[in-house]
């Protein structure tokens, strides 16, 4: 009896040997792990304010008074206005497709639909300027009709919305094949209309997940660099969005004015990883409030 | 009768709506913009097309390019596992902070990326002025260029490997141990054999994020034509210059280099999605 009773403290230890590492080793690896993370991720963030604020608050704020900055904003506003809600209309239509019925060629559908996230943003612009660019194929015709798309707004929108493309429908997909059709059928049998079905049954139960790829969407929008730079022009003043603003007032060596417009791009970053995390936590705690 | 065999029996409405628009939409969009890229390099002729990609320039570019996409990404992937790893098994203060930072690099435009590590990494910057009595240059070489890399690309490897290492059963590395195992066998022989199909995808995701980055390269690459000039910087300056088909060839090249790369993808969630269920 006596020698059980002095094993089991030796046994628990055991267990825990078996699953864990020793205590020093355990800090050794958080350690390395903050220590990577705080210089590759925490300081770059913190850098963006410093460099902002480097000549005090005053000219921080004075770098929004600028007329091209304050129409580079307008244009991040409306371009994401515009591209947030298109992809979203097809996120849920091709969710619903996809995922509630089984037919022929789904699983190459779902790979067509992630195809614009493995095209670089450069190839992303280059396709609409080959499309409609002054030597493209319907370049053209709609310089004869006097319609500017590329090197103009409509250009912007465009390559916004196909790098943004698949961000809401990726989010919805998995969800909404998990959750399988049982409780739309049900609502149909008990007499409701098919968008009664949506909006009471489908809509509620994937709200999280819409939210979320929402805001990822948005982010890509207002932050794109690399595809919006081909098609824009860069024109000051018209066709320059936030990222591109920023980069223009950096090849000019005004770094406060790029920091400063940085800051407000790196604060939409910091927001919407606050509201991505929220949305986590609410639909792993469906019911709390 | 056509659509009868074509899709199995539903109740549900709006499958001919929302699939019809679907098609619709994702051929206006991407589909018929991405064939346009194909058609315009048919026009040029192999021999034009050899002669651009095999451009001693380009050929530079296309090594600067996937050289250092492949050191960022191994280096990711040991980094990524470590860090997944840390968020999965232990609990230490300030830990859900870092878990939501994770993908700050997602959420950061590149170009405010890209001037930050450029600011950092400069000769005068704060992290270069220490390097740089040491003889180590970051900004405007190809090491610049990695970091760059590894920024953008390092929550893909964290994101893939955290969700297997969470649904690990601690049974196997318990039976591990009570055969005599060490800790450090057990992680080699039992966690890590499981753990591969996801670190692979998430390497080769951040390995295909980093071939087509253009933004958070541009500022700390310096654009030296031959040394430190990427692949993506190459078009836009052909672009600069209406070599529209130069620009195309580049493009193709690395277009086709993404769909190998998302065709392995496919192929390694398939493999990993297996492991995940036993």
């Amino acid at each position: 009896m006596v020698t059980v009773i002095e094993k089991r403290p030796q046994r628990r230890e055991f267990w825990e040997q078996a699953t864990t590492e020793p205590a020093w080793l355990r800090w050794v690896l958080v350690a390395v792990a903050l220590a990577f993370c705080g210089l590759f991720l925490v300081v770059p963030l913190v850098a963006v304010f410093a460099q902002a604020l480097e000549k005090g608050w005053e000219l921080y704020l004075a770098s929004f008074t600028d007329a091209d900055a304050l129409t580079a904003i307008q244009l991040t506003l409306l371009v994401s206005a515009i591209a947030v809600p298109v992809n979203l209309v097809f996120g849920v239509a091709a969710a619903w497709a996809i995922a509630k019925f089984d037919f022929k060629g789904k699983n190459f559908l779902t790979t067509l639909v992630d195809l614009p996230f493995s095209v670089s943003p450069v190839v992303s612009g280059l396709i609409f300027v080959l499309l409609f660019g002054a030597q493209g194929w319907l370049g053209p015709w709609l310089s004869a009709n006097d319609f500017k798309i590329i090197f103009a707004v409509p250009g912007i929108v465009l390559a916004t919305v196909f790098v943004t493309f698949p961000f809401i429908a990726r989010e919805l997909i998995p969800l909404m094949q998990e959750q399988g059709t049982e409780q739309e059928e049900t609502a149909l049998v008990l007499g409701a209309s098919g968008w009664q079905a949506f909006w009471r049954v489908t809509l509620p139960n994937i709200k999280w997940a819409l939210l979320y790829g929402v805001i990822l969407c948005n982010a890509r929008a207002m932050g794109e660099f690399g595809a919006v730079s081909v098609v824009s022009g860069h024109i000051r003043g018209q066709t320059n969005t936030m990222p591109l603003h920023v980069e223009i007032l950096y090849n000019e060596y005004n770094f406060v004015g790029a920091f400063a417009v940085a800051s407000l791009l790196a604060l939409l970053a910091l927001v919407t990883l606050v509201l991505k995390s929220l949305v986590e936590w609410k639909s792993a705690h469906p019911t709390e409030r | 009768m056509t659509l009868l065999a074509f899709k199995k029996h539903s109740v549900l409405p709006g499958f001919g709506l929302s699939l019809g628009y679907t098609v619709f939409y994702l051929s206006m969009i991407v589909l018929i913009p991405l064939s346009a890229l194909f058609f315009k390099s048919a026009t040029m002729g192999w021999t034009q097309f050899w002669t651009t990609v095999t451009d001693p320039r380009v050929v530079a570019a296309y090594q600067l390019t996937f050289g250092a996409s492949l050191v960022a990404a191994l280096i990711n992937a040991v980094f990524g596992l470590l860090v997944a790893w840390v968020l999965v098994r232990y609990t230490f203060p300030g830990k859900r902070i870092l878990d939501a930072l994770v993908d700050l690099p997602f959420a950061l435009p590149t170009a405010v990326a890209g001037i930050a590590l450029t600011s950092l990494y400069a000769p005068n910057g704060w992290i270069g002025q220490y390097l740089d009595p040491l003889g180590i240059k970051v900004a405007f070489t190809p090491i610049g260029i990695v970091i760059a890399l590894m920024f953008i690309g390092f929550p893909f490897v964290v994101r893939t490997v955290q969700p297997v290492l969470q649904d690990l059963e601690l049974e196997s590395e318990e039976a591990a141990a009570c055969l005599g195992a060490s800790r450090l066998q057990t992680f080699l022989t039992v966690i890590l054999p499981t753990l591969i199909p996801s670190l692979l995808t998430g390497f080769t995701l951040a390995f295909a994020r980093a071939l087509g980055e253009y933004g958070s390269v541009v500022f700390i690459s310096g654009n030296m034509p031959g040394r430190t000039e990427i692949a993506s910087l190459l078009i836009i300056t052909k672009l600069e210059q209406y070599d529209y088909a130069g620009a195309t060839a580049i493009a193709v090249v690395m277009l086709v280099a993404a769909f190998v790369l998302l065709f392995a993808i496919n192929l390694l969630q398939r493999w990993s999605s297996r492991f995940a269920t036993r």
